[in-house]
């Protein structure tokens, strides 16, 4: 039963389950205090112990169905399986291999509990990749006794005796193969599921934005919606801080003037942790076209979890999209956004004056200005002074710059006019470099 | 824990018969969670949306087990003092003052001040001994001597921080008062924590419970929640009620009716004498249902279908 709920566990792992040690020490002892005769106890108990979130108790409670889906297959006992796997035991069928006896038979629990027997020995829970199917599948056959019914089928042609049983063995040997292959694509599902999607996972976080494939845009949406919860959940939470054991003197006088001044009730000194106001300003200009999505992607992520975000976007001219942001769905808010400003060709002189008129005066010591754009004005007049007048204003102005450094003021880039009046000019090409940038961001606003 | 639970809970059977003798019909979840948490001596956390009866199974399971229920609802800005104990400051104070001359008299004897300070010292213990501490709901629960249900009301509305101490008390069932020392409990409480997810919760306390979803319930439950909590009511009127409910958690709603809902829009439908369901007697009472605006333009719509089909569910002739 060990090994079953650590196969289990590791599938679950797979299908994408946060399980870790802790936890499934916890499986184990709440599987002991149910037992395992029940099926759907057990797979409520785990459901309970290892589901997190209604998203893992789906994922875990798919995976534990696929799971006892392959158990099912080999309903017969164990013991079978191994006492069948003994070579020269069959009845009728004299002299012939285990195998063909239990094809001859039809002894389908023998089958199944003998290929489930071989999966175990070759380690056939270890397939990672699809292209090892046929391999595995193969490996199964040969550890079942292939050999042994390929020369008993040999053995009953080349004597002429049984052309008939030769010929239905035959056939069952091909249908034995493409069990096997079965076998082994519902173990790819199960055990490797997890491999296939964090190789993916890593690479999408590292390649460079320009460079996405649209195909890979929903894993895109999830990934980067996750990163912006993390980041919001880990800086927006707290108010008020107690400063616990600091007598705010000056309110406790006040609260017990009634009591002649003697403190019945006490007052303590606490400090107000702000919330980083923050505004972005994203480009959606053609310049940036391939990154603009996944840029205004993010945005909604934050927008989403971040309270009291302003965000802009701009090409031509600047316009204000929180409200877009906070009313649409996503596609339908990046839609929209690129429908008003997008792919027009960049004018930064004018962006910023548009911004100055809308926003500036909310512009004060709190605020943290984040610029997402390759600042490529086309040649036209770049308004240094207002940039100076933001920067001089904001508590911090961070430019994140999807171009590799090496391309910065090269052509039309403006980049290095720019780059005296913020606090930090980072390229960001890749979401891994985007979250470290923010989450750093996140961590001075504080 | 102790072991009069296990002979009250044999199976998680027990535990369903238990908790639906107190007026409670739990899902086969439900009742597995309940089972597992006393087994464990694991908290169960319940998330899921609002009105499901993720309060009412703590308020059941004190009931079944016939333990004291303490309830204690988070908010942002809880902290320990609210949560789990704090001096009774004011007695404190009090005491000093009726007892000033007792302290004069007490001390007049010595006549240095070193003297009179370590005669001081023998006494410091009074003031700060559980006479003088007010036990807040934490505290309570470890308290009660024959174990107690802990209901810790909407976590997700306390600030991390809260949560972080919570962790401690939740794992080892105990405190720790700086003056008197380590409070552990008499007997393990029932810990349920309720969240309806306004925030997420951090991964050690996930960790640290039974994650329960308590989600809206399908028909055939829901029909007999709905027996349990009003006993007269007619079967195919009940039927149709139910069978309209769950059709209208298939709309776009903005907030989709609970549990809790359709018990009282059951109630005002028989105090309305109404023996089946009607298009103008369901428009009449959709309020009850339905909480926004929008979402009662959007059901109002659907009203008259739904009604036909809820009859056709509940064996009556539309």
């Amino acid at each position: 039963m060990t090994a079953m709920l650590l196969d289990l566990l590791r599938a679950a792992r797979g299908a994408g389950v946060r399980i870790s040690v802790a936890e499934s020490i916890d499986a184990f002892r709440s599987a002991e205090v149910v037992g395992y005769a029940d099926r759907q106890v057990l797979k409520d108990t785990l459901s309970l112990t290892l589901g997190k979130s209604l998203e893992d108790k789906k994922l875990f409670e798919d995976c534990f169905d696929l799971f006892f889906q392959r158990e099912m297959v080999s309903s017969g006992e164990t013991e079978a399986g191994s006492r069948s796997r003994e070579p020269g035991e069959a009845g009728e069928h004299d002299g012939l291999a285990s195998l063909s006896a239990m094809l001859l038979e039809n002894d389908q629990a023998g089958l199944a509990a003998a290929m489930e027997g071989a999966a175990e020995a070759i380690g056939a829970s270890n397939i990672a990749l699809f292209t090892q199917t046929n391999m595995f599948a193969w490996r199964i056959l040969e550890q079942m006794g292939l050999p042994e019914l390929d020369r008993d089928i040999a053995h009953l042609r080349g004597e002429g005796a049984d052309e008939a049983t030769a010929e239905r063995l035959e056939q069952m040997r091909a249908a034995l193969g493409q069990q096997a292959r079965a076998y082994m694509e519902r173990q790819l599902t199960l055990f490797s599921a997890g491999t296939t999607r964090d190789i993916r996972e890593g690479a999408l976080r590292n390649v460079r934005l320009s460079q996405l494939d649209r195909r890979d845009m929903d894993r895109m949406r999830a990934l980067v919606r996750d990163m912006a919860k993390q980041i919001a959940t880990r800086y927006s939470r707290k108010r008020w801080q107690d400063r616990r054991g600091h007598l705010d003197i000056r309110r406790t006088m006040r609260r017990n003037m009634s009591f002649d001044s003697i403190p019945f009730h006490t007052i303590w000194k606490r400090t107000r942790i702000d919330r980083p106001s923050i505004m972005v300003l994203c480009d959606v200009s053609g310049s940036v076209a391939a990154v603009a999505r996944f840029l205004l992607m993010f945005l909604y992520s934050l927008a989403d979890v971040l309270a009291g975000l302003r965000s802009f976007a701009y090409s031509n001219h600047l316009i204000e999209v929180s409200d877009i942001l906070a009313r649409r769905e996503i596609d339908e808010a990046i839609e929209e956004v690129m429908k008003v400003v997008g792919f027009g060709s960049s004018d930064y002189g004018r962006c910023f004056a548009d911004f100055a008129e809308i926003a500036m005066r909310n512009v004060n010591r709190q605020t943290t200005v984040i610029i997402l754009g390759d600042a490529r004005g086309n040649r036209n007049e770049p308004r240094i002074d207002l940039m100076k007048q933001i920067f001089e204003r904001a508590n911090r102005v961070i430019w994140l710059n999807p171009e590799p450094q090496s391309l910065w003021g090269t052509g039309d880039s403006d980049i290095l006019r720019y780059e005296p009046f913020c606090h930090q000019v980072t390229s960001c090409g890749t979401l891994t470099q985007l979250e470290r940038v923010i989450s750093e961001m996140m961590q001075q606003a504080q | 824990m102790d072991t009069h639970f296990f002979d009250r809970i044999p199976t998680i059977e027990s535990v369903r018969i238990g908790l639906a003798s107190t007026g409670y019909i739990p899902s086969r979840q439900i009742s597995t969670a309940v089972f597992l948490a006393m087994r464990l001596g694991k908290p169960i956390l319940a998330e899921g949306p609002a009105g499901v009866g993720k309060t009412e199974l703590a308020k059941a399971a004190a009931e079944f087990l016939g333990l004291p229920l303490v309830r204690m609802q988070c908010y942002d800005g809880l902290d320990e003092s609210k949560a789990l104990y704090e001096w009774k400051y004011g007695k404190q104070l009090l005491y000093t003052q009726i007892l000033k001359e007792k302290v004069s008299a007490v001390l007049s004897k010595d006549d240095t001040m070193d003297a009179a300070l370590a005669r001081l010292h023998e006494f410091d213990d009074i003031f700060f001994s559980e006479r003088f501490l007010e036990p807040r709901p934490l505290l309570k629960a470890l308290q009660e001597p024959k174990g107690a249900v802990l209901l810790i009301d909407e976590i997700d509305k306390a600030d991390e921080e809260f949560e972080a101490f919570l962790l401690e008390i939740l794992s080892d069932h105990q405190v720790t008062i700086p003056e008197i020392g380590t409070i552990s409990a008499i007997v393990k409480p029932v810990v349920i924590l309720t969240s309806n997810n306004t925030r997420d919760l951090g991964d050690a306390m996930k960790r640290r419970c039974l994650h329960l979803h308590i989600g809206y319930p399908d028909a055939k439950l829901e029909e007999q929640i709905i027996d349990s909590r009003i006993p007269g009511i007619e079967d195919s009127l009940r039927r149709q009620l139910v069978s309209f409910v769950q059709q209208l958690r298939g709309l776009d709603l903005r907030k989709l009716p609970s549990v809790s809902e359709t018990i009282d829009w059951a109630r005002a439908i028989l105090l309305l004498n109404a023996t089946r369901l009607g298009t103008e007697v369901v428009h009449d009472t959709l309020n009850l249902l339905l909480k926004f605006e929008g979402d009662m333009t959007m059901g109002g719509k659907a009203v008259g279908e739904m009604v036909h089909k809820a009859l056709r569910d509940g064996g009556v002739e539309a």
